[in-house]
C-alpha cells in the first residue's frame, strides 16, 4: 500500500482545516451523519406518472435545495438543523403485503432515521401499525383515507395533508354555491376505501346542504378498470346535473376521454376531486365548467408566497412541467419533518432524539407552498389544510380557472376527536 | 326501454372489445395447448406502438383518416415481430412441458415485457384522442355513442368470421385442426408443425395487439394496462371453453351482456357479477360451455 508522505500530511491538515472554516455556513456539514429518509412513491404502475413521479421529483429537488441551505425562511438552515439529508427511493407498487415488507426492510436493514411515503390509502392503514410495532417516525404524505386517524391513535405516524374528507366535503359547499339549480347528482368512483369513503362523503354533504337532493345512480367500477361505456351510458340516462367523481391516474384520464366525445360532461357539469393532476395533459379534452379540485391548495390554486414561488422553480427548472398536487404533498411531508427536527434541535446545534422531534410535530404549525399546516386533528398527528375549488375554462387553448373559491381549513374538516362521517350528518356542527 | 337498448349496446360494445383479446388467447391455447399470461402484455405493447406511431402520425398533420390504418398497421407490426421473437427465442424450447410450466414461463415472460415497456417508454401516460371522436357520434334515444364504437364492433366481427374461415375453410386451417388434434400424428404425416406454431403464435400476438391498438385512442395508455386484461379474457375463454373459438365468441357476448346489466341495473354487484357467471357455468359444464369431447390417448 502507498504511504502518504510525511512532509506532506502537515499542509494538508491545515489545508484541510483552513477549507472548513471557509465552507459557507448555509451549506448541510458533510461530516455529519445524514438524516436518512426512506421516501416511498409509486415509481411504476399506473400512478407513476401522475403521482409517484411527480411526487418524487418534488422530494429530490426540494432535499437538493435544502441540502444546499437555498430554501426561503423560515427554512434558511441547510439540511435538517445542519445535517444532511440524504433520500432512499422505494417503489410503492406491488401491493399492502408488498410494502410492509419494504417497510421492514427500510426501518431493519436500511436503518433510516424516518419513513415519508404512501399515495394508496390501502398502504397506509397497513403501514400504520408496522410504524407503531418498529417505532420509527412516518409520515404519510398523499394517501386521503380518513380512517387512519379516526379510527385509531398512533404515535409514531404522522399525515401532513388533509384527509379526503375535506376534498369532498368542499366539492359540495362549491355545488352548492356555484350551481343552485342542481337537484339531481350522480357519483362514478373506485370500488375501493377511497372511491367508497369519497362518495359517502359527497352524497351526505349534499343531501345536508340541499336537503332533497336526487341521486340517479353511484357508480363504483373496479380500480384500473379502463373501460366506462357502461357507466356512462348509466350516467346519462339519469341525466344530473352534476357527475362527482374521485377517479385519479389512468381512470381519470380514461373515463374523460371516454365520457367527452359523448358529451357527458356537457350535459352534466363534472366535479372531479383529483381533477387536477389531469389538467397536465388533458388540458384540451377538459369541458369549460368542470369543477376541479386539486386535494388542497396545490398547482395552480397554491398561493402566490415565496416558498411557492420557489418550489416552482426549482422544479420546472428540472422538469419543465410545474409541480402538481402530489408533488406539493410531498413538498409539505418533508418541509413538516423538517419544521419539527428544528423545533426539537431549538437553538442548540446537536441532533435531536426520534421522541424529542415527535413531541415537536404534534399539534406543529408549519409554512409550505401551499400556505399554512396546521397538526390539528388525530391529537396532532393529521394535518388540515384550507382547501380551492374552481372550474375549467379553456383560453386560447390553455386551460384555466374560473370562479376560483377557497374554503378555510375549519369550515371543510370535522373538529378533533369527530369522525367525518358523523360530523357531516350532524350538519357540519363546529363548522365556522 | 331505452334501458334495455343501452344494456344491449354497451354490452356488445364491451363483448367486441373482449372478443378481439381473447380470440388470440384461444387460438394460442386452442393450437399449442399454451395459456399464455404474457397476452395483456401483449395487448399493451400494441397501445403503446398505436399510441406511439399515431400519435406521430397526428402530431405531423398528416391525414387524420389515416390514422385508423396506421393503429393496425402499429399492431401488425408489434404482432409480426415480437410474436416470432418469443416463439422462436424461448417458446420452441419448452414444447411438450407440462401445461403448468408454460403458464410459469409466460408468466415471466409478461413481467420482463412489462419492465421492458416501462425501460422504453417510462412510467408516463400516452394519450391519441382524436380516432375515438374523428368518425362523429350516432344519437340511440337519450344516449350518443361514437361511431368509433361502431368500428370496434365490426372489427370484432372482421376477425371472427376471418377465424373462421382461415380455420374452416383453407388448407391451412385443415392443416391448424390436425395439429390441433394430434401433434405427433400430424408431423408424421409431413405436416411442418413448427412453422404451424410459428404462424398461431404470431396471429394470437397480432390480435392481443390489434385489441390494445384499438383501445389506445379511449384511454389513456399507462404501465400496468395489461393486467385486468388478462383477468378479464380469462374469464371469457373460461365460460366458453378453452381453445373454442366460437366458445370465446359467446363468453365474450355474456361477459359483455352480464356486465353491462350490472351496471344499468345493480351497480353495486358489478365488481364480481362477471365471476359469478363464471363459477356457474363451471359447476354446470366444468371445461366451459363449448369444448368438444376429445379422444383419449392410449
Amino acid at each position: 500500500m502507498t504511504r502518504f508522505p510525511r512532509s506532506l500530511r502537515r499542509p494538508v491538515l491545515i489545508s484541510l482545516f483552513a477549507c472548513s472554516l471557509a465552507a459557507p455556513r448555509g451549506l448541510a456539514r458533510a461530516d455529519e451523519p445524514k438524516f436518512r429518509i426512506g421516501v416511498v412513491t409509486f415509481l411504476s404502475g399506473a400512478a407513476a406518472g401522475p403521482f409517484g413521479v411527480p411526487a418524487r421529483n418534488g422530494a429530490e429537488v426540494l432535499v437538493e435545495a435544502m441540502n444546499g441551505g437555498k430554501v426561503p425562511a423560515p427554512y434558511g438552515k441547510a439540511g435538517f438543523g445542519g445535517r444532511p439529508v440524504e433520500l432512499v427511493f422505494v417503489d410503492e407498487a406491488g401491493g399492502t403485503t408488498k410494502q410492509v415488507g419494504e417497510y421492514r426492510d427500510l426501518v431493519q436493514r436500511q436503518n433510516v432515521d424516518a419513513v415519508v411515503g404512501y399515495i394508496s390509502s390501502g398502504d397506509c392503514l397497513a403501514v400504520a401499525p408496522v410504524a407503531e410495532e418498529l417505532k420509527k417516525l412516518t409520515i404519510f404524505f398523499d394517501c386521503g383515507t380518513p380512517r387512519i386517524f379516526e379510527d385509531a391513535s398512533y404515535r409514531y405516524v404522522f399525515r401532513a395533508s388533509s384527509h379526503a374528507a375535506m376534498d369532498n366535503v368542499a366539492a359540495a359547499f362549491y355545488v352548492a354555491d356555484t350551481l343552485p339549480n342542481a337537484k339531481k347528482i350522480a357519483g362514478i368512483n373506485q370500488n375501493y376505501a377511497w372511491g367508497q369513503d369519497s362518495w359517502a362523503d359527497f352524497e351526505s354533504s349534499m343531501k345536508v346542504l340541499r336537503p332533497g337532493v336526487e341521486v340517479t345512480t353511484s357508480q363504483m367500477p373496479k380500480l384500473l378498470a379502463g373501460q366506462y361505456g357502461a357507466e356512462i351510458s348509466a350516467l346519462m340516462a339519469g341525466s344530473p346535473d352534476v357527475i362527482h367523481s374521485s377517479f385519479w391516474g389512468g381512470d381519470l384520464d380514461a373515463f374523460v376521454l371516454q365520457a367527452v366525445p359523448r358529451g357527458a360532461l356537457k350535459k352534466s357539469t363534472a366535479v372531479l376531486t383529483c381533477g387536477e393532476t389531469a389538467t397536465h395533459k388533458l388540458a384540451g379534452q377538459i369541458p369549460d365548467g368542470t369543477i376541479i379540485g386539486a386535494r388542497g391548495p396545490h398547482g395552480a390554486y397554491a398561493p402566490d408566497v415565496e416558498l411557492n414561488r420557489f418550489f416552482r422553480s426549482i422544479y420546472q427548472d428540472r422538469f419543465v412541467l410545474y409541480p402538481n398536487y402530489p408533488a406539493y404533498h410531498m413538498s409539505q411531508a418533508i418541509l413538516g419533518l423538517k419544521a419539527a427536527y428544528e423545533k426539537a434541535q431549538g437553538a442548540g446545534t446537536a441532533a435531536p432524539t426520534q421522541d424529542q422531534i415527535i413531541a415537536a410535530f404534534e399539534g406543529l404549525t408549519f409554512e409550505s407552498p401551499s400556505g399554512t399546516i396546521r397538526m390539528a386533528l388525530g391529537k396532532g398527528h393529521q394535518a388540515v389544510e384550507p382547501t380551492v375549488y374552481g372550474q375549467a375554462k379553456t383560453v386560447d387553448g390553455k386551460l384555466t380557472f374560473v370562479n376560483v373559491k377557497h374554503y378555510p381549513a375549519d369550515k371543510v374538516n370535522p373538529p378533533d376527536g369527530v369522525k367525518s362521517a358523523d360530523w357531516i350528518k350532524a350538519g357540519f356542527k363546529a363548522a365556522k | 326501454m331505452s334501458t334495455i337498448l343501452a344494456v344491449l349496446v354497451d354490452g356488445v360494445i364491451y363483448a367486441s372489445w373482449l372478443f378481439i383479446i381473447a380470440a388470440g388467447l384461444t387460438i394460442i391455447y386452442g393450437v399449442m395447448r399454451i395459456l399464455n399470461m404474457a397476452h395483456g402484455s401483449l395487448y399493451a405493447l400494441g397501445a403503446y406502438a398505436a399510441a406511439s406511431l399515431a400519435g406521430a402520425w397526428l402530431r405531423a398533420g398528416l391525414a387524420p383518416m389515416a390514422s385508423y390504418a396506421i393503429l393496425v398497421l402499429s399492431a401488425v407490426l408489434v404482432g409480426v415481430t415480437v410474436g416470432p421473437l418469443i416463439e422462436r427465442g424461448l417458446l420452441r424450447y419448452t414444447y411438450g412441458r407440462d401445461e403448468v410450466v408454460l403458464v410459469l414461463v409466460t408468466y415471466a415472460l409478461f413481467l420482463i415485457i412489462e419492465d421492458s415497456v416501462k425501460l422504453v417508454w417510462g412510467v408516463e401516460s400516452y394519450f391519441i384522442s382524436e380516432p375515438y371522436s374523428l368518425l362523429g357520434n350516432v344519437e340511440l334515444g337519450a344516449l350518443s355513442y361514437p361511431v368509433y364504437s361502431g368500428v370496434l364492433v365490426l372489427a370484432a366481427v372482421a376477425v371472427g368470421v376471418a377465424l373462421r374461415y382461415g380455420i374452416y375453410g383453407t388448407r391451412y386451417g385443415k392443416l391448424l385442426i390436425a395439429v390441433i388434434h394430434d401433434r405427433e400424428v400430424s408431423a408424421t404425416l409431413g405436416i411442418n408443425v413448427n412453422r404451424i406454431y410459428l404462424v398461431t403464435f404470431t396471429l394470437g400476438t397480432t390480435l392481443a395487439a390489434i385489441g390494445g391498438a384499438l383501445t389506445a385512442p379511449t384511454v389513456s395508455v399507462v404501465p400496468g394496462m395489461g393486467v385486468e386484461v388478462i383477468v378479464l379474457a380469462f374469464a371469457v375463454v373460461v365460460i366458453g371453453g378453452l381453445g373454442s373459438m366460437p366458445g370465446a365468441a359467446l363468453g365474450a357476448l355474456i361477459v359483455g351482456l352480464v356486465r353491462s346489466a350490472a351496471v344499468h341495473f345493480f351497480p353495486q354487484v358489478e365488481l364480481f357479477s362477471i365471476y359469478v357467471v363464471m363459477a356457474l357455468v363451471l359447476a354446470i359444464r366444468p371445461r366451459g360451455l363449448f369444448v368438444a369431447a376429445e379422444a383419449r390417448k392410449i
